[in-house]
Parts: structure tokens; sequence; C-alpha cells
């Protein structure tokens, strides 16, 4: 049985959907016992971080994931809370992940390559721009939060990942991300490189939303069921 | 690298997609979900769901098509129309829905914007603002463009940005179903909100949707009829808009 950690952080429903989908039974839950017999995990998440992890806590579940012998799945704020630690609203996370949470950047800390510009070279036969050239350019250099949309994995490696090449894209929406580390099984640059996706023991987790990102994150999700 | 995203828009009118077409009204051009399905299966980063039915019973059932949509799609999808309060907003995302659009009412009542962005997040609610340009400036509309209101496009996105609308999704009635292409001066300058920008309205050619992505500095590109009618295929565009290296998911 595959139990869904449902702490009250708003919509569970689409990756509901995606067990669906993928044709695997499932339930919806806080309950510990249940989850200490689940075959699976996933705790999905959307919301803030310390809030999540108060509702977390007010369910005892802090005190339950730790424990969990069973492949976890951790999906986006789900993948945070398992971390040491999230900027957003100074919270202490489970710690299973020895990475911290930060604030994405406004501004690159990547250096920028010159000849791949953020939004593309400029058309062919495009004229020489006049007056309206700081405004088509300031937006390169700020980067827009959160990170929405559909970005690029890399240095890729897992078995979670089986069949999912370099370079695959998946869908996110976040303004916090978790620092490479040691169990960083993926990375994505945006401002700066974060963790894609982790990995320690039996946990996993994803910044993306496998749940939205068609069918690379069917695959992943299928990955995970077969672990 | 962060993908320019393709976003097909159907409009739904008692649940079926149908598409306007001049001195014709409107035509049915396919069941909304196998339609989404498609296109998702094609390459679209993103779906939009316009509900433009009048009646109450329309709307009763685009609740139970968002649910449906929600079943089989595994992109994001965005849902729209008519939507005028936090409850509203709220029985859209149990259905399933990933954000919804607001447009007419937030501008009768900026608030609404606030009370949804606090309630479910900035990344759930999408400002659709359409314009036109009247003497050179461009003046807010409602109701798909056949009022005029006071409000300049500028300010307006920059409030709506400011109360809490996590992308801005702009329209210009000046140039939508022209298919001479984007306002892209426009689009360059509200790209210097803090927030993604979709572009909307205009498109006839892959020079048009490069362009709005490239010189409009635009995040996504909006169409419809486009899509309906195949006149360009989204593998297609995507091939081609990649071959102009705009970073695109292929």
């Amino acid at each position: 049985m595959i139990a869904v950690v449902d702490y009250d952080t708003g919509n569970l429903r689409s990756v509901a959907e995606a067990l669906r989908r993928a044709g695997a039974e499932f339930t919806l839950t806080s309950d510990a016992a249940l989850l200490r017999r689940a075959e699976r995990v996933i705790l999905p998440g959307v919301g803030e971080a310390s809030s999540a992890m108060a509702k977390l806590r007010q369910r005892g579940l802090d005190e339950v994931l730790p424990t969990l012998t069973c492949p976890v799945l951790g999906i986006c704020i789900g993948m945070q809370l398992l971390c040491l630690s999230s900027e957003e609203g100074d919270a202490r996370c489970l710690g299973i992940f020895p990475t911290r949470v930060r604030r994405l950047p406004t501004v690159s800390e990547t250096p920028q390559n010159p000849t791949g510009p953020a939004n593309g070279p400029a058309l062919a036969g495009d004229t020489p721009r006049s007056g309206s050239s700081a405004a088509a350019t300031a937006p390169h250099t700020r980067l827009k939060i959160p990170h929405v949309g559909w970005d690029t994995i890399q240095g890729v490696r897992s078995p979670l990942f089986e069949g999912i090449p370099e370079e695959s894209y998946v869908y996110y929406v976040h303004s916090f991300a978790a620092d490479p580390c040691p169990a960083t099984i993926a990375t994505t640059d945006y401002g700066r490189c974060f963790s894609a996706a982790l990995n320690r023991d039996n946990f996993y987790g994803t910044q993306f939303h496998p749940e939205k990102s068609g069918a690379t994150g069917a695959r992943l999700l299928r990955n995970f069921l077969s672990l | 690298m962060l993908a320019k995203r393709i976003i097909p828009c159907l409009d739904i009118r008692d649940s079926q997609t149908v598409k306007g077409i001049h001195f014709e009204g409107l035509r049915k051009v396919g069941d909304p979900v196998e339609l989404g399905a498609k296109y998702a299966a094609q390459g679209a980063d993103e779906l939009v769901y316009l509900d433009i039915s009048a009646s109450q019973e329309g709307r009763r059932t685009f609740t139970d098509l968002v649910t449906r949509i929600a079943a089989r799609i595994d992109i994001p999808f965005t849902v729209g129309g008519g939507i005028s309060s936090v409850e509203d907003a709220g029985r859209l995302l149990d259905a399933g829905a990933d954000k919804v659009t607001v447009n007419s009412a937030a501008v009768r009542n900026p608030a609404l914007i606030d009370a949804i962005a606090a309630k479910y997040g900035s990344q759930f609610i999408v400002a659709a603002i359409d314009a036109r340009t009247v003497d050179g400036r461009w003046v807010v509309t409602t109701h798909g463009g056949k009022r005029s209101t006071d409000r300049e496009l500028f300010t307006w996105a920059r409030e709506a940005v400011d109360r809490g609308a996590g992308e801005i999704l702009f329209t210009s009635m000046d140039h939508d179903g022209t298919k001479n292409g984007y306002p892209c001066e426009t689009f360059a300058r509200l790209a210097e909100l803090p927030v993604p920008i979709i572009a909307s309205g205009g498109a006839g050619s892959v020079d048009h949707i490069a362009e709005v992505l490239t010189r409009g500095c635009a995040d996504a590109a909006l169409a419809a009829s486009i899509f309906h009618y195949n006149e360009i295929p989204i593998p297609a565009l995507k091939r081609e808009l990649a071959q102009r290296g705009i970073a695109v998911r292929l």
C-alpha cells in the first residue's frame, strides 16, 4: 500500500491523480500506524515551509517520518522538510538530507555563458535596437522569482532516474531551494546550482513536481514505485 | 535552462471547446479533455482553459470538466473565466486546477487578487489583462474588450503584481485575432516586472512567436486558433524556435 501524507498543506489531488494514472493503489492519511505499515510513502506539500513543518509536528509526524524504513519520496515542500532547515519562515526541518534550503537569488550568481543569453540570441535579420534596447535587455539580468516552468536537470545519478536522461525537462514552481550536498542526485541551475533531487538511504526528494512533469515525471514515479 | 513555454488556450462553452470565427460566431473544435491531452502529447508546456459559458448551468459543468481534465492531463493547467470570488478559485483548486486567471472581476475589485494570493499563494493566481491603445496610451478593457476602464496597462499590471499575482497574461485587443504579431515593445516593458509574462493575441506565424519570446522578452506565448486549426502544429513550432536558439522543451 502507498500512503500519501495528508497534513493539510493544500492540494493533494495532482499527486493522487498521477498515482491513479500509474495504476497504483494509495491512501491519503496522516495516521502513524498506517504510515509505518506502508510500502511507499509520499510527502507532498505546497505552501510555506515553517507552517508545513508546524502541521507535521501537530500530527506527531516529525517523529514518525524519520523512522520509516520503506522508500519515502518528498515532493517540493515535502522534500524541503526532509532537509536540515529552511530560510522560509526560519524553519528547522527533519534533517534527513544534509543540506539547507535557501531563497533563490534574484540576480544570477552563476557565471553567464556569453554565447547563450537567457532569452536566446537576437533574431536573424533583427535590426540594431534603438531606444528600446535597455527595456528589452533589462529582464535578462534579473531573475524572476518564483522559478516557474520547465527546466533541465543535470548530474543525474540514481535508480530514481532510470531511463531519464541528462537535460530532461521537469516542471518547477518554487522560490526556495536546497544547496547541493553529498545526497544530491540531480541539479538544476537557476541563478545558482541547487539540488533538483536528493537521496539518502530510503529517503528521496524532488524539488520539481513529477506529477506535473509529463512523461518524464510519470517515469520517475514509476521508478519510485518499483525501487 | 528555463524553457520558454508554449501554451494552447481552449475556450470552453457548455463543456465544448469553441473558437470564434469572424462573422460566423462560435464553432466547436473538439472535446476539451481529448484536445488538451493531444496538445500535451504534442509538447504543449501548459494548458489554459477559459470558461466562456453564459449560463449558471454552463458554469457548473465547467467545474466537472476541470475534474476530468485533472484526472487525465499530466502537465500544469490554468483555468479562468468568470472567477469573481475566493470561493470560485477554491472550487477550481479543489477540482484540480494548478492556477486560476482573474480578469474583469479583479479590475472591479482588485482586493480579489490579494485574497486569492493570501489563501492559495501567488503561484496559483494569474492576472489576465486585456488592453487597447487609445491616443497612444494602453487602456485596460474588460468583458472581452467590450468595456474600457480608466486604468492604464502598466500601472494596473504593477498593482496586480504588488497585490500578489504570480504571472501576468497580457492580450492586446489591438492585435488579438489579427495574426499580425504581438506589440513587442509593450511586452518588453511588461517584462521588467518581477513575474513571468505570458503573451497572448496576435500570433499568425512562427516569426511572431519567436519575436515576442526574444525582443518582447515574454516567458510564454499563448495561442488558440493556430493550434486548433493546425496552422502551426506545436512540434513544428518548437523545433523552429529551437533552431532560432530559443530554449524550448522538445
